[in-house]
């Protein structure tokens, strides 16, 4: 008996469903073989991480706060990805975004009104495909590669936000923290709910999740998008244009991040602070794959990433598990669902092949 | 050469694939110095039955028996140790290098530069190859690239040399003196197995014949006494159904009108159009011929707006320039193009057919209002194209990747001429398509025609542009000649104006008229 892999006529449609879940799976219990081997409680590691967040109503509220901004940056990654555009930098475009915002509520202080908010959003959405454009214009113009570019934009926009906090944007009443003012009531999110942390950018994710997803399937840009990805030279001779495209996603993917960073600020947060960049950028790209690059499927994968956060916080409290955990967990899912992909095109067989397969 | 075992023998001969028998019961024999032809239309089996016999596939079933004796062939190396050659259809050469590199990276042992310099002359002057093995590839024809292949399998002195499909980048010079290499290499004791669905060269060139038809040998022939019609029925198992031409067709006023356009090829290896002029009038069909890789691909970019020129009116389509126009704004002028690759360019796999249409349809059909794609009538539209064309399918939703390429030619034909264009630009028309499906689309491209189209068809197919065209013009390192009417027009001059030589014949002409 050996194992092998046998080709699939058509790749399987089943499999493509099936995946992510096996691949949360397996990193569930790779996980609890790993911690147990380091010496923790390996299986209530896990319990803590991926179960008890699931099964404990007081911490729903915090799995919709967390995944909100996942899912926003995800969908706009996905338009991207979709078209083969690999914008990696939406860490950096999710801090711009948000630092635009913040120019407008610093700017607005002492103003009320609800245009305010708004205002925020827009200058978030704003900032968001100001900093996309920059890998866009190097992309469309010189050809340099918007991995590249995106990625190295994440770091500048992260000291831009240390310097604005140290210096101009510093909380003058502050006792010199570097952080800004806290902002208003005019300038937060209102709760969706009383006496809950839910706050309005969460059906709003749920939203812009739905919108992108009839985007995707019922437009021509959808059409343009995913034609662009898997066969360019047939969107060039049906008549797109292949740097508009790079364009579209770029400032698609910039702009969700900058709005996604703006709910952030505008939400939990209620100001701008150094620590406000974790990683919400970079764990999209899983979120993204994980839910296939569909709109509906990035809303549950969303939801699986933050249950690895709020697990994540869980079990270093309850298991004693470090605060990198969480990062492998969400690194092991991605590694796992590009591990079993592979099912999708190939078939696993197992005892000899019926017919020989020679090869050269 | 009774009592002597012959060179090959297979029987039996069966190779499955995931839902498809490639080869059922194959059985065939090629005598020593034989040129024995293996014809059959594209899918027929041919090349799964090639890569068998050099070992890059292992069959299922059956013997292969080699100067009589029962053989294993586990790969190319082991086939080229028995004294088996094989020249592919595409050839693996590196551009960058010498012709007598790329020959000695592709010997299995090792060999003195000295000694393979040697053998490489010797085997140049014994077959008249004119080839300098100190040249860089990328300087080279595609028919002296061939040559490079050639000489590579007969370092060794094969007993047994595999041609695949090899007339298909040549002029008809070059295809003679093809053949004159393969006929002295057969008097020599060398067998040839010469794989083509070309019949007419299958005819002046082979002795035997072995005509596969869905993986089976259906027939095997004499090709001398065969006709060409007989052989084609036998290999696409069908009466051969005749283009019907219009009787004495006017030509009416121009439709497209090229003046004088040069446009830069894409680095590294595209081809720049240089000073390219041509009309299209309506009711035409203006062929243009020659050997793969002489600008064709720009030709059809430039006109489908794919490329743009550099002035508008480089560009004239029913009066209003189009040169600064891109594909979309074309179409809605009454362009419509088909370029030569099916798949990833004139139709992408993964799309489904509606999908497809929604490609290149949505401009003059309105497939898409405010934004939003209407996929009822995109579905509709695609049912037609499937109905009058008869494209075998499950329907609108099938992918186009499952289509089989005759079938997804028709389809992509069929969406372009439903459209009514008034100017059509196809490239390779009928490339790997089967004969029934090919003499479907030659009648489409004839009656869209007589309907008052315009129709340019690129092809290095010389067969077919003679009999579909009125007109004929030959692009030759980007350039074209002068236009000519087809009845006017000899073989051997559009050979002469393919491999290049321009200057004295078509002057001569230019000055006649």
């Amino acid at each position: 008996m050996r194992a092998r892999l046998e080709a699939r006529r058509e790749p399987s449609r089943a499999m493509r469903l099936a995946t992510p879940p096996l691949a949360v799976l397996l990193t569930m219990v790779a996980g609890a073989v790993v911690f147990q081997i380091m010496g923790f409680d390996g299986p209530a590691a896990i319990h803590q991480i991926f179960i008890v967040p699931v099964i404990d109503p007081s911490h729903w509220p915090d799995l919709g706060v967390k995944a909100a901004p996942l899912i926003i940056i995800a969908v706009g990654l996905a338009i991207g990805f979709r078209a083969n555009v690999w914008n990696i930098g939406a860490e950096g475009q999710y801090v711009f975004g948000a630092l635009a915002a913040t120019g407008v509520a610093l700017a607005t202080w002492e103003m009320e009104g609800v245009w305010i908010l708004p205002a925020m959003c827009l200058a978030g959405l704003a900032g968001g495909m100001l900093y996309a454009a920059v890998p866009a214009f190097l992309k469309t113009r010189v050809g340099v590669n918007e991995i590249l570019t995106s990625l190295m934009l994440t770091y500048v926009a992260i000291q831009l936000l240390y310097y604005l906090m140290r210096g101009p944007w510093k909380d003058p009443e502050g006792f010199n923290f570097p952080q800004s003012r806290l902002f208003t009531d005019w300038q937060t999110l209102p709760m969706v709910m009383e006496d809950s942390y839910i706050h309005l950018g969460v059906p709003i994710s749920v939203l812009i999740a739905l919108a992108v997803w009839i985007v995707m399937g019922r437009t021509i840009v959808g059409f343009e998008v995913r034609l662009a990805g898997l066969a360019p030279a047939a969107a060039r001779h049906g008549g797109f244009n292949a740097k508009r495209t790079v364009w579209l996603c770029l400032l698609a993917g910039g702009g969700l991040a900058g709005l996604a960073g703006t709910f952030e600020a505008a939400g939990p947060y209620g100001q701008m602070v150094p620590q406000f960049p974790v990683g919400y950028g970079f764990t999209a790209i899983i979120v993204a794959f994980l839910g296939r690059l569909h709109a509906l499927g990035i809303i549950l994968a969303g939801l699986v990433l933050a249950v690895s956060y709020v697990g994540g916080e869980l079990a270093q409290t309850a298991a004693g598990l470090p605060h990198a955990a969480t990062g492998m967990f969400q690194a092991m899912m991605l590694f796992f669902l590009l591990a079993v992909d592979i099912l999708v095109r190939y078939r696993l067989r197992f005892g000899r092949p019926a017919a020989a397969e020679g090869s050269a | 050469m009774n009592g002597v075992a012959p060179r090959l023998a297979l029987s039996g001969v069966t190779k499955r694939f995931p839902g498809v028998v490639a080869n059922r019961d194959v059985a065939f024999e090629v005598q020593p110095g034989e040129i024995h032809a293996l014809l059959g239309e594209n899918g027929a089996g041919k090349s799964t039955l090639v890569k068998i016999i050099y070992g890059v596939l292992a069959a299922d079933e059956g013997e292969v028996l080699w100067d009589g004796a029962p053989v294993r062939i586990a790969n190319p190396k082991a086939a080229r140790r028995l004294g088996i050659g094989m020249v592919f259809q595409h050839f693996s050469l590196f551009d960058a290098l010498t012709v007598l590199e790329n020959i000695a990276l592709g010997m299995d042992e090792a060999m003195g530069r000295a000694e393979l310099s040697a053998r490489v002359d010797e085997i140049l002057e014994t077959y008249h190859l004119p080839l300098d093995p100190m040249r860089e590839v990328h300087t080279l024809s595609v028919g002296e690239r061939q040559r490079i292949e050639i000489v590579r399998s007969l370092i060794r002195t094969p007993k047994l040399l595999i041609m695949d499909e090899p007339t298909s980048v040549l002029t008809p010079q070059e295809v003679e003196r093809l053949f004159e290499i393969l006929r002295q290499l057969a008097s020599e004791g060398c067998s040839i197995l010469y794989i083509s669905h070309k019949l007419h060269e299958i005819q002046a060139l082979c002795e035997r014949a072995t005509i596969l038809r869905g993986g089976e040998v259906v027939a095997e022939c004499d090709p001398k006494i065969e006709t060409a019609k007989s052989m084609a029925e036998l290999m696409i198992g069908a009466d051969l159904k005749e283009v019907e031409r219009r009787a004495g067709n006017e030509a009416g006023e121009a439709r497209m009108t090229v003046r004088g356009l040069s446009l830069p090829g894409e680095p590294p290896f595209g081809v720049d159009l240089d000073e390219v002029s041509l009309t299209v009038r309506a009711g035409e069909i203006l062929g243009i011929a020659g050997v793969a890789g002489n600008g064709q691909n720009e030709l059809l970019a430039a006109l489908s707006g794919e490329s743009l020129a550099a002035k508008a009116a480089m560009i004239r389509i029913d009066g209003t320039d189009a040169g600064r126009l891109g594909p979309g704004a074309r179409r809605r002028l009454g362009l419509a193009a088909v370029p030569e690759e099916r798949n990833g360019h004139g139709a992408v796999p993964e799309f489904s057919l509606a999908d497809n249409a929604v490609l290149t349809a949505r401009h003059r059909l309105g497939l898409v209002a405010a934004g939003f794609v209407k996929f009822a009538e995109a579905r509709a539209y695609t049912e037609r194209v499937i109905r009058d064309f008869s494209v075998r399918t499950t329907g609108p939703g099938a992918s186009a990747g499952s289509l089989s390429g005759g079938n997804l030619q028709k389809f992509i034909m069929g969406r372009e001429i439903l459209q009514a264009p008034s100017v059509l630009v196809v490239s390779q028309p009928t490339w790997g398509v089967d004969a029934g499906a090919a003499a479907q689309i030659h009648q489409a491209l004839v009656d869209l025609a007589a309907g008052g189209a315009a129709i340019v068809v690129i092809s290095q197919d010389l067969d077919e542009l003679l009999s579909l065209a009125d007109n004929l013009a030959v692009i030759n390192e980007g350039r074209l000649s002068a236009i000519r009417p087809v009845a006017e027009t000899s073989i051997e001059e559009i050979g002469l104006l393919m491999g290049g030589v321009h200057g004295e014949v078509v002057e001569a002409q230019g000055d006649a008229r």
